[in-house]
């Protein structure tokens, strides 16, 4: 069987060094994120290193080198947002779960991320899981939240 | 010379095509660089060697700007040295300043910019870095956290040696230099030659220290403590006292090495020899039986690990034989055990190389007999350096002494192993004898010789004409390997070194070294070669002793068990 890379470099043929952010774009688009594998075609492929494509993917924000969890939460720190506290917001999400930006927790239930402004400043500080926003949340609504996801998996 | 600049009001000549920093070097006018790497292409990265111009608004970068006609530059205005200092002054922002531990306490090029530039105190503070070291490697120690972004290793790394083990990770503040996926440099593609140190302007690079394990050996009264030197390290050793560059220091080098308390002092050049008996048989059984052609010289340890890594398809050409420093090990744990009386396992045998990849060599699990290694530590020259002075040592005061025999006294052929070219020569010269029958008229290979990347030369030896090509720098010698496999077929025999120029420029050799001081031990490698008596290996007295008594003869059983190994892939990113 082939590997969805390979399906995705079929797509490219003769490909060069300029195809590179396209094909990790198409790669993170099927995949959810850049695998260490899948870097490694790529880098086969290419016939550049892999230390050249993670250099180069570690550049830009969009790129994220873990598996999203279940619930992907994007923190907007945009400038509105950061008028109103999104440091602050992070800084709690991070602490509630125990990751990092960029990070999966260990059960793969939540993935974070931090974005640039999501469009939604009237509701700032917004964040938002899986698409669905939460307004003006602040540390205390945090806790709910993500007790509440929490809770959802407990129950059957 | 057609263009005529004016810097800090003196008229000077200019060529078409020259940077302002190549007119300001040739006339000794020294601006600071960092980022600037001589012979690569500039980036500019860096802003450290910013000049003024007339009737430009900002200051301009003088390893990446050419000179134009008529230009007038100053090179140490107000604006430009206070410039200069705003960078160094934001470089420290972040540094963790423990100079006083550091390896590179001394040889700092931060330290010395800051001294320079008259730094006196901290007028920018920011987060100090706080990266973890990796220690995963045998060989190199990385601290990113005393890392300046100069990037130099990295290009190193992909413009030199064609490896690019590591680049730059992350943007912005958060950038630092790192492997694929943040794997420890032993899980990369690193092939241990250590040239990144030697371009590293700090500490954020250094050698895997080996002196502690060596300073409790030689208290053990239970253990012979043994140590071998390799060809270059007498002529390189001398930089890091005072001596002038290329001096030759190998008297005073084996009295230093006996008062730190070393039991038997032997010269890795011995088993170059040895190398060369058992290589140009391997050589010549190769034309004569119609064996895998080109043969591959295996002595650089870098080398063969960047062979077994991109070069799967041409393991086969590599010769089976070790490298001189696991020939000597084999050797003083078997022949020189035996005849001393001694255990092998009571015998601590040291090593001083010139090379970081040793390092990696010495602990692979081919160099073992019965469980034993051949070879149980490996000091760089600096790490000799060290020795000599923890141990109080004045080299100044030493009157010469003599190697231990037998493995002490070798031909000048093992000695020019040193230099790119060397082995070659060193094989040519007992092939000629092994094909012929006679002594080469003149020894020489001159073309052979010399800093060029790549040395190509046809030699006659009998009825055989054999294509001969030498190669120093990894990059050079994948392309190189490109042709052959794209059909070239005039080449018989490739000697490869990672490091260019060889190991007299190897990645353990003094920080500092330049191409002036590469040149000098090359020019005495050489010298030594032309005065020498004996210039063939295969006329070492003790080599045909040692065969005699003990080794059979070469290619034999006994040299096939010792002497050879294999090597294997390598699945790397
Ligand atoms: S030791 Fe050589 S191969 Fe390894 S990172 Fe440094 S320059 Fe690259
Ligand atoms: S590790 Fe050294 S050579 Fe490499 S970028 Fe940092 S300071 Fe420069
Ligand atoms: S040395 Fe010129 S910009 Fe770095």
């Amino acid at each position: 069987m082939k590997s969805i890379v390979q399906e995705i470099l079929k797509e490219y043929p003769n490909a060069g060094y300029d195809s590179l952010i396209p094909i990790l774009q198409h790669v993170q688009e099927k995949m959810g994120f850049l695998s260490e594998e899948s870097v490694v075609e790529v880098s086969k492929y290419l016939k550049m290193p892999a230390s050249k494509i993670f250099g180069v993917a570690t550049f830009y924000n969009q790129f994220r080198f873990t598996q999203p969890g279940k619930y992907h939460v994007q923190v907007c720190r945009g400038t509105a947002c950061h008028v109103l506290g999104s440091a602050t917001v992070l800084d709690e999400i991070e602490k509630n779960l125990k990751i990092k930006s960029g990070q999966t927790t260990r059960d793969k239930l939540f993935s974070l991320e931090v974005v640039a402004c999501i469009g939604a400043c009237g509701l700032a500080p917004v964040i938002s899981i899986n698409g669905e926003f939460h307004a003006k949340v602040s540390s205390e609504t945090i806790k709910t939240i993500f007790q509440d996801y929490k809770s959802r998996e407990v129950q059957p | 010379m057609n263009l005529t600049i004016e810097v800090n009001n003196n008229t000077l000549q200019a060529s078409q095509g020259e940077t302002i920093l190549d007119v300001l070097s040739r006339n000794g006018m020294k601006v600071p660089t960092l980022c600037y790497m001589k012979g690569l292409f500039p980036t500019g990265s860096c802003r450290m060697c910013v000049v003024e111009v007339e009737g430009r608004r900002n200051l301009v970068t003088a390893c990446s700007e050419p000179v134009l006609d008529g230009m007038k530059i100053m090179t140490h205005s107000m604006r430009v040295i206070e410039s200069r200092k705003t960078i160094v002054e934001l470089l420290l922002s972040n540094h963790p300043d423990d100079c006083l531990y550091c390896e590179r306490n001394g040889s700092c090029e931060l330290q010395k910019l800051s001294e320079d530039l008259n730094v006196r105190e901290r007028r920018i503070s920011g987060n100090k870095n706080n990266y973890k070291l990796d220690v995963s490697s045998t060989s190199i120690v990385r601290d990113p956290a005393k890392c300046i972004l100069c990037g130099r290793c990295v290009r190193v790394c992909e413009e030199i040696e064609g490896v690019t083990a590591i680049e730059f990770v992350g943007r912005g503040s958060k950038t630092f230099i790192d492997t694929s996926f943040n794997h420890g440099l032993n899980l990369s593609s690193c092939v241990n030659c250590g040239q990144c140190i030697m371009v590293c302007p700090t500490g954020a690079l250094k050698e895997k220290p080996h002196i502690n394990e060596i300073k409790n050996n030689l208290s053990n009264p239970d253990k012979v403590v043994v140590v071998q030197y390799a060809p270059s390290i007498s002529v390189s050793l001398a930089e890091e006292f005072g001596f002038k560059p290329g001096q030759n220091i190998i008297g005073l080098m084996n009295a230093a090495l006996r008062r730190i308390g070393f039991n038997f002092v032997f010269d890795t050049s011995f088993s170059a020899d040895l190398t060369i008996m058992e290589e140009a048989s391997e050589l010549v059984h190769r034309v004569t039986n119609g064996g895998v052609l080109p043969m591959i010289t295996s002595c650089c340890p870098g080398w063969v690990k960047y062979a077994e890594e991109f070069g799967h398809d041409i393991l086969p050409n590599l010769s089976s034989c070790k490298s001189p420093q696991q020939m000597m090990g084999a050797i003083i744990k078997s022949y020189f055990a035996e005849s001393e009386g001694i255990a092998p396992e009571n015998i601590y045998s040291v090593s001083v190389m010139p090379c970081t990849a040793k390092k990696f060599e010495q602990q692979r699990e081919e160099m073992t007999q019965n469980g034993i290694s051949d070879v149980d530590a490996v000091l760089t020259t600096r790490e000799l350096a060290r020795l000599i002075r923890m141990y109080g040592i004045d080299i100044h005061k030493m009157e010469p002494e003599l190697a231990d025999s037998p493995l002490g006294t070798r031909s000048s052929a093992g000695k020019i192993f040193g230099s790119s070219g060397g082995v070659m020569e060193a094989a040519i010269r007992t092939a000629h004898y092994l094909i012929t029958g006679k002594e080469m008229v003149k020894f020489q290979v001159k073309a052979l010789r010399g800093l060029q990347g790549r040395k190509e030369a046809h030699i006659q030896i009998g009825d055989l004409n054999v294509g001969v090509a030498v190669v120093s720098g990894l990059k050079n010698a994948a392309e190189l390997l490109e042709e052959v496999r794209n059909g070239r077929d005039d080449i018989h025999f490739i000697e490869v070194m990672a490091c260019p120029g060889g190991c007299i420029n190897g990645g353990g050799q003094p920080i500092g070294t330049d191409e002036e001081a590469v040149k000098a031990r090359m020019a005495t490698l050489y010298d030594i070669d032309e005065k020498d008596a004996i210039k063939a290996s295969h006329k070492n007295p003790y080599i045909v002793e040692l065969y005699d008594k003990f080794l059979g003869k070469p290619l034999g059983h006994k040299s096939h068990h010792l002497l050879h190994t294999h090597y294997q892939k390598r699945e790397v990113n």
